[in-house]
């Protein structure tokens, strides 16, 4: 119905016209699913609809790709204030502290299971997944786990060889420097990159480091949460990577993920980026890959301890009808069942969201057949998460990574000492921070 | 102006005038009006909290030295912009000029740029200067010169500039064209009679009786360069790296749009408006001035 | 000009148009090029300046095949967004003359008063004030629909202040002679003033229909069905954060230009005529 382009008065018309048409296509609920999954994601996004759609006849699940996840967001947004969202949005994991803000605007999962009496294990989802979506005190679900991953370390087998390295990913970050200027003196033009940095050099960086990265439990425990990923390990670290830019053996290549196009085709030998992208390495490296988990400093007490989640969730919105709730209920019952989860694992590189699909990909062979499939997994679940380990809650979070790749950037063209660079993003992050508080009531 | 014959039945103008008024009002004055509104407001993105808070988010924007950059880098980025775009249609457009031959091929050529959208204008510049794939960065790479805008604030600035110049040459040179035609050939040959050449005839001739045309291109030039590059800029650089490509339209965008720090983006966007108006006026003024030669 | 015919200084100017030249054809040849590879050959280093024989084969597949998560084939965003393009561009020119015929040849309260308005407003664009603007169309129950698409950008500063600057150039002689014959405005409008505005109209066309094809953020936000949505987004869609298929997004960006840029080469005499005689 929503496809005719004509106004409502038209619509109206033609609807009065084959109210006996209508009448019989009335009898499906569509429910209408805002995604950011571009390209084959977002055919396998199509193919998990028309899959629901064909098990039943009451609902209709109708994917729309809303452009990029802030684009997405911006649109339900807006479309929330004046009375049209979506039933069902994927927002990112840095706009998980905005969505929760919003109690009115959304629907909890969990409560949503309960309403429309679908049975729903919360235990069943992976618990360093379902801590990131989860309300910090009741420890129920607000928001449907979907496409997570974490970041992990690719390095190109063949290029290791041709310098003279051993067949094995480096495990901490002295050792992956070494690689580096190893593999940049047999030739190669760049040694390390990275995609995602805020996200890898210093969200999970802290994590992996048993470091918080905010008070609070990042923000967890309220909004009064300040930033703290300026301490002297946070520093040390990236005077680290300063160094190797400078020495050339860490180059980089943007703020989202184009380090992964320099690492499929050759360019670079090593690289930590999203487990994510790992369809898309397997599709275009023209060379024998391997993967490892994320490097870690050997010195640091407690490291490395987890990894953290990035990627999307589904939120339902608030004010639709019960009808609509049932059917979105069903759907994302079907989108966690195992099978589901563990197809959308085995042909996406996300995570697993619930155990039991990590159980049945692994009986399949699956990891057998793709090695190293199974580290973000692993990383993720290497120690029970700790209260500030578990995620992070925090506003414009959005904004607080534009302005952790800025200070990054001007560090890495030699522009700002790492302290200095460090204490601005806190100090600037900070400001966002207290400027969110404001906003809630 | 003023003894210019006018219909009687004022109703009918009214009128006719009339579509295009509401439209303005319902679209164009009442959301600028909200926009008014919610800059003097603390807001969450989805408005279920709202509070008035005065001209805070003014003051914290003009405190801010970040913005004060942004200004910075907006002003530089348009003087660039507008310098690159229109000098280099003056040159093309005095050729054009010049020739014998070839006048329609290349006047077709060069107004290609105008139809092509900025989106795909900043597609095909980052195509050719893509650090791994491009053309050009592989030809800057042979010359001994790493290319990466990623990473080199200049270069990511070198890049937008070239981009949005490359879409405005069109306009330019079809306007520099035009008012060159219009020069009487009779004063160029008088000219090359007193034994000027045509370089001292372009300085001391053809560029003053330009200047009319120099200015109304200047201000289509900084206003395209203030608002309509920001899809160029957005899918190019994304205002990086560091803050070295961000201006203040991609900065309402972003904080607005991709932040949803509503209240700031509002205060800016009203800033903005200011720019527009001061720019409108001093173009209108002008063009007003102009008719009544 | 016929001042000097030396040789040398028409070949300078040759050359140095010949490098113009290449500055602005060289970035769509590239991607004319690399619309004619196939995904292998896309990615060499550096890409081949020659076609690569695949050009057929990935006009069909962008056209046939949804990409990009969008859920519909490129034809149907192409034709999106003609009638986007054609409706903002007749509507734009319709009611930008109706209302500089009024500011021209009437006298009425609010005449100024309006004139300013219409072009001190419509100066701002459309990302400045997008929250609001959206929440308006919403309200009128718009979204995802053509109208919702077009009318809230039909509304135009630079074609009103075109046709008002080509009008006030009119001898006012006409409208008197008008007058005598007892023709009223309407009249007088249609059969004189029209006609006479051939070449501003035909201008204001193409400069209107490639604003209405370039939009980009406005139709993300006002439609949500993939079925309404426009080529530019498509492109968008494609330029995800996997690895871009360079030879794809190249074939869906040669389709999605070509339209505007036919129409500016179609219209080119017009074009040129109407734009540049009015603002001189």
């Amino acid at each position: 119905m929503a496809s005719s382009g004509f106004s409502p008065l038209v619509r109206l018309t033609a609807a009065a016209a084959l109210t006996g048409v209508m009448a019989s296509a009335n009898a499906v609920t569509e429910i209408t699913f805002w995604h950011s999954m571009d390209g084959a994601l977002g055919d396998k996004v199509n193919s998990i609809a028309s899959q629901f759609n064909a098990s039943q006849k009451e609902y209709k699940v109708v994917p729309v790709y809303k452009g990029q996840y802030d684009e997405s967001l911006a649109a339900a947004i807006a479309a929330y204030r004046s009375g049209n969202a979506p039933d069902i949005v994927q927002v990112f994991e840095v706009g998980t502290a905005t969505m929760m803000q919003a109690k009115k605007a959304v629907k909890p999962v969990w409560q949503l299971m309960a309403e429309s009496g679908e049975k729903f294990d919360e235990k069943a989802f992976i618990p360093a997944v379902a801590g990131y979506y989860a309300d910090a005190k009741t420890g129920h679900l607000i928001s449907m786990p979907f496409n997570s991953s974490t970041p992990v370390l690719y390095y190109n087998r063949d290029a290791f060889k041709k310098a003279g390295l051993p067949d094995a990913p480096p495990k901490t970050w002295p050792e992956l420097a070494a690689a580096a200027a190893k593999l940049k003196a047999s030739g190669l033009s760049c040694g390390y990159s990275t995609g995602w940095q805020g996200w890898v050099l210093l969200e999970n960086f802290s994590t992996w480091h048993n470091l918080p990265y905010a008070s609070l439990d990042n923000g967890f425990g309220g909004s009064k949460a300040v930033l703290q990923f300026n301490s002297p390990l946070h520093v040390k670290h990236i005077e680290f990577l300063q160094k190797m830019a400078k020495d050339g053996t860490f180059t980089y290549a943007g703020r989202k993920d184009e380090a992964s196009a320099k690492f499929y085709s050759g360019e670079c030998g090593i690289m930590t980026g999203s487990s994510g992208s790992l369809a898309n390495i397997r599709k275009n490296a023209k060379f024998a890959f391997g993967m490892g988990m994320m490097p870690y400093y050997p010195d640091v007490k407690g490291a490395p301890q987890n990894a953290i989640i990035g990627g999307a969730s589904l939120w339902v919105m608030g004010g639709k009808s019960a009808a609509e709730y049932k059917g979105v209920a069903r759907f994302l019952k079907m989108v966690s069942s195992p099978a589901v989860a563990a197809d959308w694992h085995q042909s996406t590189g996300y995570l697993p969201v619930v155990s039991a699909a990590y159980e049945l990909t692994r009986q399949q062979g699956f990891y057998d057949k793709f090695p190293g499939a199974d580290i973000a997994t692993r990383q993720m679940m290497n120690k029970p998460p700790k209260p500030y380990t578990r995620g992070l809650r925090l506003g414009y979070m959005p904004q607080i990574r534009t302005v952790v790749d800025e200070e990054l950037e001007s560090v890495w063209n030699g522009q700002k000492a790492p302290k200095a660079a460090l204490d601005s993003a806190v100090a600037r992050g900070n400001e966002l921070l207290r400027r969110f508080e404001k906003t809630a009531d | 102006m003023q003894n210019r014959i006018r219909f009687p039945g004022g109703w009918l103008g009214f009128l006719l005038m009339l579509p295009q008024l509401a439209i303005t009002v319902l679209f164009f004055v009442w959301p600028a009006a909200q926009a008014l509104w919610q800059s003097t407001q603390s807001q969450d993105p989805f408005g279920l909290a709202t509070r008035f808070v005065g001209v805070d988010n003014f003051s914290a924007l003009f405190q801010d030295p970040l913005y004060l950059g942004t200004v910075k880098t907006t002003l530089l980025f348009s003087a660039l912009v507008t310098a690159l775009g229109m000098g280099s249609a003056l040159l093309l457009a005095a050729m054009v000029n010049q020739v014998r031959f070839g006048k329609r091929f290349y006047q077709t050529v060069l107004i290609a740029p105008y139809a092509i959208a900025p989106s795909i204008v900043a597609v095909l510049w980052l195509f050719l200067f893509n650090p791994s794939l491009g053309w050009i960065s592989y030809l800057l790479r042979g010359a001994g010169y790493e290319w990466n805008h990623a990473l080199n604030g200049g270069q990511a600035l070198a890049l937008v500039v070239m981009a949005s110049a490359w879409k405005q040459v069109s306009y330019n040179f079809l306007f520099f064209y035009a008012g060159l035609q219009a020069i009487p050939a009779s004063l160029i040959e008088a000219a090359a009679m007193d034994g000027a050449g045509p370089l001292r005839r372009f300085r001391d001739l053809v560029l003053p009786l330009l200047s009319p045309t120099s200015f109304f291109l200047l201000v289509v030039n900084l206003v395209y360069a203030f608002f309509d590059t920001f899809a160029v800029v957005d899918a190019a650089t994304g205002g990086g790296p560091g803050k070295s490509t961000e201006t203040l339209i991609l900065k309402v965008y972003l904080e607005g749009f991709k932040g949803l720090d509503l209240g700031s983006s509002a205060a800016q966007s009203v800033v903005l408006m200011a720019i527009v108006g001061l720019l409108t006026v001093i173009q209108f003024r002008y063009v007003e001035r102009k008719v009544q030669y | 000009m016929m001042v000097e015919n030396r040789k040398g200084l028409n070949l300078l100017c040759h050359a140095l148009l010949a490098l113009g030249m290449l500055a602005v054809a060289f970035p769509l040849y590239l991607m004319l090029m690399a619309a004619t590879q196939s995904a292998e050959q896309v990615t060499a280093v550096p890409l081949s300046l020659l076609p690569g024989g695949h050009l057929l084969e990935n006009l069909s597949h962008v056209l046939a095949s949804p990409d990009g998560g969008l859920a519909v084939p490129l034809w149907r965003t192409l034709a999106n967004s003609l009638v986007m393009a054609l409706v903002i561009a007749v509507g734009k020119i319709v009611i930008s003359f109706l209302s500089a015929f009024a500011i021209v040849w009437f006298r009425f309260p609010l005449r100024q008063a309006g004139f300013w308005l219409i072009f001190a407003t419509l100066m701002l664009p459309v990302e400045v004030r997008i929250f609001p603007t959206v929440e308006v169309v919403t309200q009128l129950g718009l979204i995802n629909s053509y109208t919702g698409l077009t009318l809230p950008l039909i509304a135009s500063a630079t074609a009103t202040f075109l046709f008002r600057q080509f009008f006030l150039t009119l001898p006012p002689e006409l409208a008197e002679a008008a007058r005598v014959d007892g023709a009223g405005p309407l009249r007088f409008m249609l059969d004189i003033v029209l006609p006479l505005s051939r070449t501003n109209i035909a201008a204001l066309f193409v400069i209107t229909f490639i604003y209405g094809w370039n939009q980009y953020l406005w139709p993300l936000l006002v439609t949500h069905d993939p079925a309404m949505s426009t080529a530019v987004i498509a492109i968008k869609g494609m330029l995800g954060e996997g690895a871009v298929q360079w030879h794809l997004v190249m074939a869906t960006a040669l389709l999605t230009l070509m339209p505007p840029l036919a129409v500016v080469m179609l219209m080119q005499r017009w074009f040129v005529k109407g734009l540049v005689d009015n603002e001189k």
